[in-house]
Parts: structure tokens; C-alpha cells; sequence
């Protein structure tokens, strides 16, 4: 059976991809981030993972409000990377998991999780950059994704608590597929920010080193905190966060926490950083 | 204030997060009177679009159902404005790559400040939590926040 061999939290800062894109990662103000992410790296490589599921959130790239999915799921061959407006980033294609991704899909909403099932989808930063952030600017991405867009601009997003359902809920679906593939959940976006309106560039350091201990010891309280304290505590889009929930929700109650990183500012964000593995 | 146009009185009861300060929950109210303006700026994702815009941008305005404000609004690239009127960050800040700014250029608009001084704030850490709560931890009186 195909097995979860670890979960990361990571930012997914549009910003870190264009370092990345630009060979920018020795300048003096991208060091110390990248200094940061290398045990991740290093991790990842270790780790062989055959497939990642990402769950990540779309910016107004493939979906607009004409159609708002809670959770979507990508059961394609291949996903473009998005024109976010500047032409798309120059990454490679990203490949799917269709047979994975369909016994996903299948088993989740069995499962009582009402996924919206996408067959043609573009991929933005959301989950593009977290690709960059583990596996740096290979000629083609080492492993295979299933993308999970969650909705998280619209307000309400999900709840915290159903994103971690959700995770749990993936975790029995990836226990039952007949396959033998390492499977790595991510969850993106975060940490503390706010894009938007006077309060532009809130960070909140302590929110997000609590909530990086929090995620580890005590998930499930973590997922009780309702959207208002993440839209006042963290910025109105750290309300992101809600989606490590889900990377946490598949792996086990107890986790062993491999490495963690933090780091202000990568752009206007609060950047984290956490590999887990169950313990 | 950096922008003429009044923070929108929601059309709907009072909700716990509404004291925040500076700050627009993109909740069913406030999308509604913004649909029209966050999908025009969705368009400028398509290079044709883009194209159409640049060769005349009032013109291209004409095809979506914008209020008189909102119009101006993207107009004058008044990016608080475009808040008040029901635009959504992620939305508006296509006609700011449009535009080749970036989000903290923008963020130092919408917050009244300097980009220079802006991008030093979050060197320094960013903007502090610390005072900017509540509406009541500015010293503003909520009538204040909404006019
Ligand atoms: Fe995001």
C-alpha cells in the first residue's frame, strides 16, 4: 500500500519563486531564507518521494469568483503553470497523479468531504513556489502532485478543523491505495501577513511560533481556532494557515519534528518552515 | 486617508471581526460589491486582455459593469479605493503587475507611507501586531474606521 513518509508546512511567497527563478538565492537579503530552507532540501532528497499532495490555494489564477470550489482536487495528467498576470513563471510542467488523485476524490467524498473534481487547471505560486522551495530549479519536477486547492480568499475558508478532518480523511484514502508509492503531503501559504488596506505588512512573530509549536503538540486545539482570531492575530491573509492543517490531520497524532525555520520578511510575509515525519 | 472614498457601511449585521483596523474581510457583502471590479482585474491575467487595456483603458472598463466610483477607482489606480468598493487584494494587485508595481509599493499606498519606508518596516520585522488589534487600540472611534 502506498504510504504518507512525511508532511511539510511551508509559505508559498510569490516573491521566493521569483529569487529562485532569478538565481537571486546568494543575495545578502536572501541568504539567511535560503540558509533556512536547506535542511528541507536536504531532507526531501533524502526522502525519495514519488508523490506530493499539495494543498495550496489559487490567487485568482485558475478559479475567479465566477466559481469558488471550498476544496478542489486535481485529477490530471498535466497542470501548466498559471499566467498570474506576467506570463507564466518559467518552471517545468507539473505532472499529475490521475490514478491517485481519482481513488482521492473517490474516497474522500465516500468519506463525506464534497470535493470538487478538476480536470483542466492551471497551477499558480501557491503550489509552484513550495516545488522551488524543496527541489530548487530541476529540469523537470522529481516527483508526481496532487494538487488540493483550497479556497481561502472568499471568506468563509474552510474552518480549521475541517481542513484537519480533511487531512485525516486523505490519510485513510492514501492507506488503502494499492501501490507502493511515497507520499508527502504539503501544506502552503501563511505565515502571518496582510496584503491588503492600512494594516498592510501586520506580522506577528509570536502567532507564528506558536502556532508552529502547536501544530506539532497540540493539532487538534490548534484547529479549534476559529477564522477571526487568524484574520486579527495573523493578518487577514494568514487566514492561509488553516491549510497545514490538512498536511497535519495525515500524518500520526504523535510527530517527530525533523526541522523548523522562521524567518521575517520574505516580501510582506512571515516565512515558515516545518518537516515533519511520524514519530 | 489616502483615498477619498468612505470605508462601505456592510449590508449585513455586525460581525467580530469588523474592529479590525485596515482591513477588509472579503465576506459575501463586500464581494458583491466588488464582483463586477475583482473580474475585470481577473482579466488582465490573459495577455490579449492586457494588450486591449493598455491600447485604451477606459474603452475596455466599458465591457464590465463598474460603478462610477470603481471606475475612477481604477483609473486614478487609487488601491485603498479600490478596497472600499468591494475589491479584493488579489484581485486589484493585477492591475498593480499590470502596472509593474510591486505588493509592497502597493502596501506603502495603501497604508499612506513611502515605499522606501514600507520595505523598511518589514525589514525591521513588519508592521507590529502590538496597537493594531482593534479599532480601539488606534484611538479611533469606530464611526471614525467606517467614515
Ligand atoms: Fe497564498
Amino acid at each position: 500500500m502506498a504510504q504518507i513518509i512525511g508532511g511539510i508546512g511551508t509559505s508559498h511567497v510569490p516573491a521566493v519563486g521569483a529569487a529562485i527563478d532569478h538565481n537571486k538565492q546568494n543575495e545578502p537579503y536572501w541568504v539567511p531564507y535560503f540558509e533556512k530552507i536547506a535542511p528541507v532540501r536536504a531532507w526531501v532528497r533524502a526522502a525519495k518521494p514519488d508523490v506530493c499532495i499539495i494543498a495550496y490555494n489559487d490567487h485568482a489564477s485558475a478559479f475567479s469568483l465566477a466559481v469558488i470550489p471550498t476544496f478542489a482536487i486535481g485529477v490530471a495528467a498535466t497542470f501548466p503553470p498559471a499566467d498570474e498576470g506576467y506570463g507564466p513563471r518559467q518552471v517545468p510542467e507539473v505532472a499529475g497523479h490521475p490514478r491517485l488523485a481519482w481513488h482521492l476524490a473517490e474516497s474522500l467524498i465516500l468519506d463525506e468531504f464534497d470535493m470538487t473534481i478538476v480536470n483542466e487547471m492551471a497551477v499558480d505560486h501557491g503550489l509552484t513556489v513550495p516545488l522551488s522551495v524543496m527541489f530548487d530549479q530541476p529540469e523537470e519536477w522529481p516527483c508526481k502532485v496532487v494538487p488540493l486547492c483550497v479556497n481561502v480568499i472568499q471568506y468563509p475558508a474552510p474552518t480549521g478543523d475541517r481542513c484537519y478532518q480533511l487531512g485525516k480523511a486523505i490519510r485513510r484514502a492514501v492507506d488503502e491505495f494499492p501501490g507502493d508509492e511515497r507520499v508527502l503531503i504539503l501544506g502552503t501559504g501563511g505565515m502571518s501577513h496582510q496584503l491588503q488596506g492600512e494594516r498592510a505588512g501586520l506580522v506577528n512573530a509570536d502567532f507564528d511560533l506558536a502556532f508552529l509549536d502547536r501544530i506539532v503538540t497540540d493539532p487538534a486545539g490548534q484547529a479549534a481556532v476559529p477564522h477571526t482570531d487568524y484574520l486579527r492575530e495573523a493578518g487577514s491573509e494568514g487566514i492561509e494557515l488553516v491549510m497545514w492543517m490538512i498536511m497535519r490531520g495525515a500524518l500520526d497524532e504523535q510527530v517527530r519534528e525533523v526541522h523548523r525555520g522562521h524567518h521575517v520578511p520574505t516580501s510582506n510575509t512571515s516565512n515558515g518552515v516545518i518537516v515533519l515525519e511520524n514519530a | 486617508m489616502t483615498t477619498k472614498y468612505p470605508r462601505a457601511t456592510p449590508d449585513r449585521a455586525p460581525r467580530d471581526y469588523d474592529d479590525i483596523p485596515g482591513t477588509y474581510v472579503m465576506d459575501g457583502d463586500h464581494s458583491r460589491r466588488g464582483y463586477a471590479l475583482n473580474m475585470f482585474c481577473m482579466s488582465l491575467n490573459q495577455e490579449a486582455n492586457r494588450d486591449a487595456f493598455r491600447a485604451d483603458e477606459s474603452g475596455y472598463l466599458d465591457a464590465y459593469a463598474l460603478t462610477d466610483d470603481q471606475r475612477d477607482a481604477v483609473l486614478q489606480r487609487d488601491w485603498l479605493g479600490l478596497l472600499r468598493l468591494g475589491g479584493n487584494i488579489y484581485y486589484t494587485f493585477k492591475l498593480a503587475i499590470f502596472d509593474g508595481l510591486s505588493m509592497q509599493q502597493v502596501g506603502a499606498s495603501m497604508s499612506g507611507i513611502e515605499a522606501a519606508e514600507f520595505q523598511q518596516m518589514m525589514i525591521d520585522g513588519g508592521r507590529p501586531i502590538e496597537g493594531n488589534r482593534t479599532t480601539a487600540d488606534l484611538g479611533a472611534t469606530p464611526a471614525e474606521e467606517q467614515h
